[in-house]
């Protein structure tokens, strides 16, 4: 019996949609349109996520763990003279004289390499440099690697513009340019480029390949030597290291394993998290915009149905009357006209799914304009199952909730009244 | 209505007042109580405010707020919730309004169609030849399968009351069955509804303005002032 019911409303749920097409198009398209920009925002929006996110930890470490300066070391004055009750005055106090090494680096990589949730650790010895053009000096920096740890750490070989990382692992004199860098050096590979280190030496070294990460700030400024070349550059003992860069299994594991490091090691322990901070603001961002944008979407779409069933209701209290005075029960009347919101939603729903995944390709399709600063060739698109569903979901929801109120009137409708006049 | 006596009561009101409180209260109707046969043709007459269609809607369980008892065969309707008068209604009662009320989005078979669909005791298929057995009774079947609102006011009606009769009712309520008709339609309606009575042993009550029409009918209910005469 309630089968039958609910089968009847929809029939006349259907036919009263049927008999007014235009009205009923024009409340589909509401749907569709609201539903289209939701997956458009958020097929975009999460696509510009995925590609910052995987751009950054693509060149950056997970963790990495540095020797920060101490700079605000207690005045020497305060361990002989009781600070309470005396005025110790120290103006301009330097730090203490001391490498910011690692110590027991060595030690170190290898317990952190038999860690579990470690994929791969690498040590670095990162220093600003001079590079010279003929009379002209640019600043960057040189990066001391273990070469096969870095490269299997960030996939070094994918970067390659020219020359190789063999040839950086053979040769101790060899050195791996940034392509920005190189070309405001006006270097190729196997061209000898003149470096300055801070402790005002300077080398000469052959260029052995060229390597774009497709982040500018990279790609201006970073050089590679193996680690043993930059220990040597800077005068410095074959266990010295400044950084070890971390790469994880699960990368969403840095911030839990972080703290345990620092405690462990005495070093700070840096994720990507925190090293790129805006990276993250721009997510969050990204995120509330699309949100706000596709509700406000449905709520408008929500609103035009709202508006539609109401009118449909007013015009149909004849029929409303009659078939409460032929028999049938207010939730039969309700459901006669949820059915038709929920049709309308459904429906439009779905159109605005194709319309959105149309609209999404074509996006996908537009070239991304900012070639130089990053490596980018169309506008990134996600395509997920579940923002379809999402989708869905909240056009259904949107207009139960629109046609929800309307239907309740119907069915409070008094059918006296009505056939009474 | 499987009862011995040859001529059961179907209608019973017994004491049903009704008060209107807008804009002063009024009593519409004043401690009713009446009986009606299985197989009366009854017309209910008055002057207009006498409170005769107030009674109507009362009887036909549209209307809930009344005090005093009111049975229907032999079931005490009195105090059912909304829900089950809905049924009790789509089961035992047919209406015949002054303006027809088809659906205008429907043909006339898929009106005589629906209440039957929603009883649900027959399947489609018999319902279809149930209804289309219907309108041969008035005289409509040829245009079956026309919108609604294709058909003549006359035509409308007769299809109304092919939808009352499609699930047998017990009672068929008229308000002004034929107020908006012409003579002839007028006419057609009142023989229709005679044989109903006569033949199917169907009780029918309806209101009505027009004395001929009262005058044809076996019992005729005077109305005034809320109180039967």
């Amino acid at each position: 019996m309630k089968a039958s019911g609910t089968r009847l409303a929809l029939r006349i749920a259907l036919t009263h949609l049927l008999a007014k097409k235009k009205q009923t198009f024009v409340a589909m398209m509401g749907v569709t349109f609201g539903i289209s920009m939701f997956i458009v925002m958020i097929s975009f929006m999460q696509g510009i996520n995925d590609f910052f996110m995987d751009l950054t930890l693509d060149g950056s470490p997970h963790i990495r763990i540095y020797n920060p300066a101490k700079i605000d070391r207690p005045p020497l004055l305060a361990l002989r003279y009781d600070s309470t009750s005396n005025w110790l005055v120290v103006r301009h106090q330097r730090p203490k004289n001391e490498a910011i090494r690692l110590k027991k680096g060595v030690q170190m990589l290898d317990n952190i390499r038999k860690m579990p949730e470690v994929q791969q650790a690498s040590p670095q010895l990162a220093t600003q440099a001079f590079f010279h053009n003929g009379p002209i000096e640019f600043a960057g920096n040189v990066v001391g690697i273990d070469v096969k740890a870095e490269n299997q750490m960030y996939k070094l070989y994918e970067k390659m513009e020219s020359g190789s990382i063999d040839k950086l692992l053979t040769n101790r004199e060899g050195i791996m340019i940034g392509e920005r860098l190189a070309a405001k050096l006006n270097v190729v590979v196997g061209d000898r480029v003149s470096v300055t280190m801070p402790t005002g030496a300077t080398f000469l070294l052959k260029v052995v390949g060229i390597f774009s990460f497709g982040i500018s700030t990279i790609d201006d400024t970073r050089s590679y030597v193996q680690l043993q070349t930059a220990q040597k550059m800077l005068a410095r003992p074959s266990d010295y290291f400044t950084d070890m860069h971390i790469r994880l299994k699960n990368y969403r594991t840095a911030s839990a394993l972080a703290p345990g490091l620092e405690h462990l090691y005495g070093y700070r322990a840096e994720t990507w998290e925190v090293a790129n901070a805006s990276i993250e603001a721009g997510e969050m961002i990204r995120n509330v915009l699309t949100f706000v944008v596709s509700l406000t979407m449905l709520v408008v779409a929500g609103f035009g149905i709202y508006n539609i069933m109401n009118m449909t209701i007013v015009n149909k209290m004849r029929d409303i009357a009659i078939l409460k005075a032929t028999g049938f029960e207010s939730r039969e009347i309700t459901n006669i006209f949820l059915l038709q919101s929920l049709i309308i939603g459904i429906s439009g729903g779905l159109m605005g799914l194709a319309a959105g995944a149309l609209i999404s390709y074509g996006i996908d399709q537009i070239p991304f304009p900012a070639r130089d600063i990053i490596k980018l060739d169309t506008f990134p698109i996600n395509y997920r199952w579940y923002y379809y569903a999402a989708g869905l979901l909240f056009g259904a929801i949107t207009t139960v909730l629109a046609g929800y109120f309307p239907s309740r009137k119907a069915a409070k409708v008094d059918p006296v009244a009505i056939i009474r006049g | 209505m499987q009862t011995t006596t040859s001529h059961p009561i179907v209608i019973e009101a017994q004491g049903i007042s009704k008060t209107f409180f807008d804009p002063n209260p009024f009593l519409v109707l004043d401690h009713i109580s009446f009986q009606v046969e299985k197989g009366a043709f009854v017309s209910l007459v008055g002057k207009s405010g006498c409170g005769k269609s107030t009674l109507l809607y009362v009887l036909s369980t549209l209307d809930t707020e009344y005090e005093g008892k009111l049975r229907l065969g032999g079931e005490l309707v009195t105090g059912f919730d909304q829900d089950r008068l809905a049924r009790f209604r789509n089961e035992h009662l047919g209406f015949v309004f002054q303006f027809h009320f088809l659906l205008p989005e429907f043909s006339a078979l898929e009106n005589v169609m629906l209440p039957a669909l929603k009883l649900g005791k027959y399947s489609a298929e018999e319902i279809e030849v149930r209804a289309m057995e219907k309108l041969r009774l008035v005289g409509m079947e040829d245009f079956a399968l026309k919108n609604a609102m294709k058909l003549s006011g006359g035509q409308q009606q007769r299809v109304a009351i092919a939808r009352a009769l499609i699930n047998d009712p017990m009672v068929i309520m008229g308000d002004e069955p034929t107020g908006n008709l012409d003579k002839k339609n007028s006419l057609i309606v009142l023989d229709i509804l005679k044989e109903l009575a006569a033949v199917n042993q169907q009780t029918i009550i309806t209101v009505t303005h027009d004395q001929e029409f009262a005058e044809r009918t076996d019992r005729i209910l005077q109305m005034e002032d809320g109180k039967l005469l």
